[in-house]
């Protein structure tokens, strides 16, 4: 009973409890975080999972699926259509070029049979779908387009799957063993094989729209919020098993579902029933990953696979490279680019698992070559790091100066604004409009350019580096405008620039209250909450629906801010007293008590008496 | 013992106004005059009427400030006026907060004085066009003199804005430092022409 299935749950939830958030604080990702809580309790390390972790990975797999599934919720068919050129023309180019010059490099070095160099090619130059989204959300960098470069490759690859599953058998010349696992069960068809995957694809097209759209029709209906869930989960389980049932990817199939429903009312519903799935599952995904890794194939012959996997990742990060520079990437675009694709993908070890059982290489290169890929996903996460400290920073700065001689223009610009999104454009067009020249500081290279060409002095960069800060002239500006989209990066930015241009006046965005508590405790007085005053402006609206007059509303709303701004510096300090270092739920709670309660006290009406005749009409009575 | 001035100043198109940057430049930087900009202080017309009347009673002499617009004043102006002066204590059986204390408009006007009369183009003085900001300061206890005014501000040469300045600042300095008989300017339209006498 003691292995049973609750221990078990113990094991991997604990381990996940411990690392995710120590590989956070140490500014880590936390994918990096699950691989290394899989690492620790696997066999080689503390032992608590042994060969059930195969079993896991089968279940956890199913993370990438429903990853795939909400890509597809979030990408409706006619973008998808519209990038179908860049997803086809960067993917062929990634996986023919990759497979090509691994199989060309591996056959001169290294003595393997030319079936398993293809097989394993065709293997690594799968990029792993969940590592690069899931670091893109966190890094927020899917609208960039460095994001939707990866994305399409990505997608390209998911695709590319199933032609390979498809051509491995024709490489183990007739002698293929044919065991259960891994075909499918029409793939003694022949030929009808292809009429009935079209078939399938079709199928899931049409029954999205005729069946499974009414379908949930009716048990939105029922109003039971759990079967909602269940038929949800229901749908992508339903049609994954069906692709996998004709030989495709069940990721595809999912990708495909979610595509078809894309369009459907219940988008936004079905993507908040299976991301709490997603994002666990997945978590254990890394797990797995990370527990599968055998080490004492590693150390049986650790330079074989250390030197294989850094070759082989070198390699393809040049050739993403090269297919950045045809698709005129810019420079930091492409670096990046090409360090988050170079690691090989859980759909390796799909193909590696095959190709073992149709014999085309021994158990044990498979097993070297499952370490390798491992081994890559690991890297995924530090190259990264290493990008942004070192090499981005780098270039950065190289790409400005011999552009446009940035540096050396003497005219300075009172203002500066960090982060040019939706918030920070919004403020430089009103500045703008009104003859003010604003210095913009900004990480999209793209967007970079753009403003440019609109007469914008702009730096590319991260905002929260000093020389980049100097280089913008903080020195001598009157004004600083933190409005960067990412709060914590924004949050950085500010104190840096409270450390170095003390007398710099700042004016800062604050997603929310707690970030204003921040911006309070960094000495910043000038705050704007983002959601407060388009709340604001939603209830003054409110109280007009509901039968106030226009007037009386909007100065009860300009009132509300008012009597809220000074609330804040009030809450700032009690949230002091109490010690508490970290924002609590229940500390929350307990928070927007307080302030309903004040607002009670305030009465935010009664303070003047102008217009009311109530007073003058006693007084004339009297007399 | 010397007099507290407030400058309620309403403008609502200030950075274009020649005569009004003339005249408030030429404030004197005295511990005894505030200058109160209500249109910087109250962009969204929601006056604070607590601190106005903390203001009014901190003072002695209280001075409108404001161009003529459509014979009468700037919007916020008479928001002030509304909000501020309210019943019970400006006015009525138990108001007697400003009882006694003088009101003075500085007035601004495009027009030639000229225009300013039964048969110019106005066809009433300013004295009589300002009757109702006189009346409330008879209700309100308060002493109303006759209105600082520089006119035709449209057609006025560099020299004309800064003689004006010069003579705002006088005016200014001088209702500080001396006593002020009301009834002694009862005869005058202008406060200008009072003052005029007074300096020779």
């Amino acid at each position: 009973m003691a292995d049973g299935f609750f221990f078990q749950a113990l094991i991997y939830l604990a381990s996940a409890v411990l690392c995710v958030p120590i590989a956070k604080k140490l500014g880590l990702s936390s994918i990096l975080g699950y691989l290394f809580a899989g690492i620790i309790i696997g066999p080689y390390v503390l032992g608590l999972i042994g060969q059930e972790g195969q079993d896991i990975m089968h279940f956890a797999e199913f993370g990438v699926v429903m990853m795939l599934f909400l890509i597809g919720l979030e990408l409706d068919p006619h973008k998808f259509w519209r990038m179908r050129r860049i997803i086809i023309g960067m993917g062929t180019l990634q996986v023919l070029g990759t497979t090509a010059v691994l199989f060309i490099a591996c056959s001169f070095v290294l003595r393997w049979e030319w079936q398993a160099t293809l097989a394993i090619s065709l293997a690594l130059t799968l990029s792993s779908t969940a590592i690069v989204m899931q670091t893109m959300k966190e890094k927020g960098l899917t609208k960039t387009s460095m994001g939707r470069s990866s994305f399409a490759i990505l997608l390209f690859q998911d695709i590319a799957v199933i032609p390979i599953m498809a051509v491995l058998p024709l490489l183990a010349d007739g002698a293929v063993e044919n065991k259960e696992a891994g075909q499918s069960l029409i793939s003694h068809l022949g030929w009808l094989q292809a009429p009935i995957v079209l078939g399938t694809i079709g199928m899931v097209y049409v029954g999205g729209r005729l069946i499974i759209i009414p379908l949930l029709h009716i048990v939105a209906r029922t109003r039971l919020q759990e079967l909602f869930t269940a038929s949800a989960l229901l749908l992508v389980m339903g049609v994954s098993y069906m692709m996998q049932l004709v030989g495709l990817s069940p990721a595809l199939g999912a990708f495909m579902a979610g595509l078809v429903l894309a369009n459907s009312e219940f988008r936004h519903e079905l993507e908040g029933d299976i991301a709490p799935f997603k994002g666990l599952l997945l978590g254990l995904f890394f797990i797995g990953v990370g527990a599968s890794i055998n080490f004492h194939l590693i150390m049986a012959d650790p330079a074989f696979i250390i030197i294989f996997c850094t070759i082989f990742n070198i390699i393809k990060f040049f050739v993403l490279l090269a297919v950045g520079k045809i698709y005129k990437k810019s420079s930091d675009q492409n670096i990046l680019f090409a360090f988050a694709l170079s690691q090989a993908g859980e759909f390796g070890f799909v193909i590696l698992a095959f190709a073992t059982q149709l014999n085309l290489m021994a158990t044990e290169l498979a097993n070297q070559m499952m370490a390798v890929i491992a081994l890559s996903m690991i890297g995924t996460p530090f190259l990264l790091i290493i990008n942004e400290k070192w090499i981005d920073p780098f270039f950065g700065v190289k790409e400005k100066q011999p552009k446009n001689n940035y540096d050396s223009i003497d005219e300075k610009n009172d203002v500066i604004i960090a982060g040019f999104g939706n918030f920070g454009s919004t403020i430089g067009r009103l500045l703008k409009t009104n003859g003010i020249p604003a210095t913009v500081l900004d990480m999209d290279s793209d967007r970079v350019d753009s403003l440019r060409k609109m007469g914008f002095k702009v730096y590319y960069g991260d905002a929260s580096r000093l020389e980049l800060l100097k280089a913008a002239g903080c020195e001598n500006a009157k004004l600083f405008i933190a409005a960067i989209d990412n709060p914590r990066v924004n949050l950085q930015v500010v104190e840096m620039i409270k450390k170095h241009f003390p007398n710099l006046k700042v004016l800062a965005r604050a997603r929310n209250r707690s970030d204003a508590f921040e911006l309070v405790d960094m000495g910043v007085n000038d705050f704007y909450r983002e959601n407060m005053y388009s709340a604001v402006h939603l209830g003054v609206d409110a109280l007009v629906e509901l039968g106030h007059r226009r007037y009386t509303a909007t100065r009860q709303g300009q009132r509300f801010i008012k009597y809220d701004e000074q609330a804040i510096f009030r809450l700032a300090e009690k949230r002091h007293d109490k010690k508490a270092f970290l924002m609590t739920a229940l500390e929350e709670i307990e928070m927007q008590e307080q302030l309903l309660k004040n607002d009670l006290y305030a009465q935010l009406g009664a303070n003047d008496h102008a217009w009311q005749s109530a007073d003058l009409r006693k007084e004339a009575e009297e007399e | 013992m010397s007099n507290k001035i407030l400058i309620l100043f309403a403008h609502p198109l200030f950075e274009k106004s020649n005569a009004n940057s003339v005249l408030t430049r030429n404030i004197p930087d005295s511990p005894n005059i505030t200058f109160h900009d209500l249109y910087q202080e109250y962009p969204d017309f929601d006056i604070d009427m607590k601190r106005e009347q903390e203001l009014l009673y901190n003072h002695n002499i209280i001075i409108w400030h404001h161009p003529m617009y459509w014979y009468s004043c700037p919007p916020l102006l008479k928001q002030w006026i509304d909000i501020v002066l309210e019943h019970g204590w400006a006015y009525g059986k138990e108001g007697f907060a400003l009882k006694g204390k003088l009101l003075l408009q500085t007035i601004t006007t495009g027009g030639r004085k000229e225009n300013y009369s039964a048969t110019g183009r106005d066809r009433f003085t300013i004295q009589q066009l300002l009757e109702p900001f006189c009346q409330t300061a008879k209700v309100c206890n308060m002493h109303y003199l006759p209105p600082f005014v520089v006119h035709g501000t449209h057609s006025m040469t560099e020299e004309g804005y800064e003689k004006n300045g010069k003579l705002y600042a006088q005016v200014l300095d001088y209702l500080v430092n001396n006593p002020i008989n009301p009834e002694e300017l009862a005869e005058f339209h202008y406060f200008n022409d009072w003052f005029k006498t007074k300096n020779g």
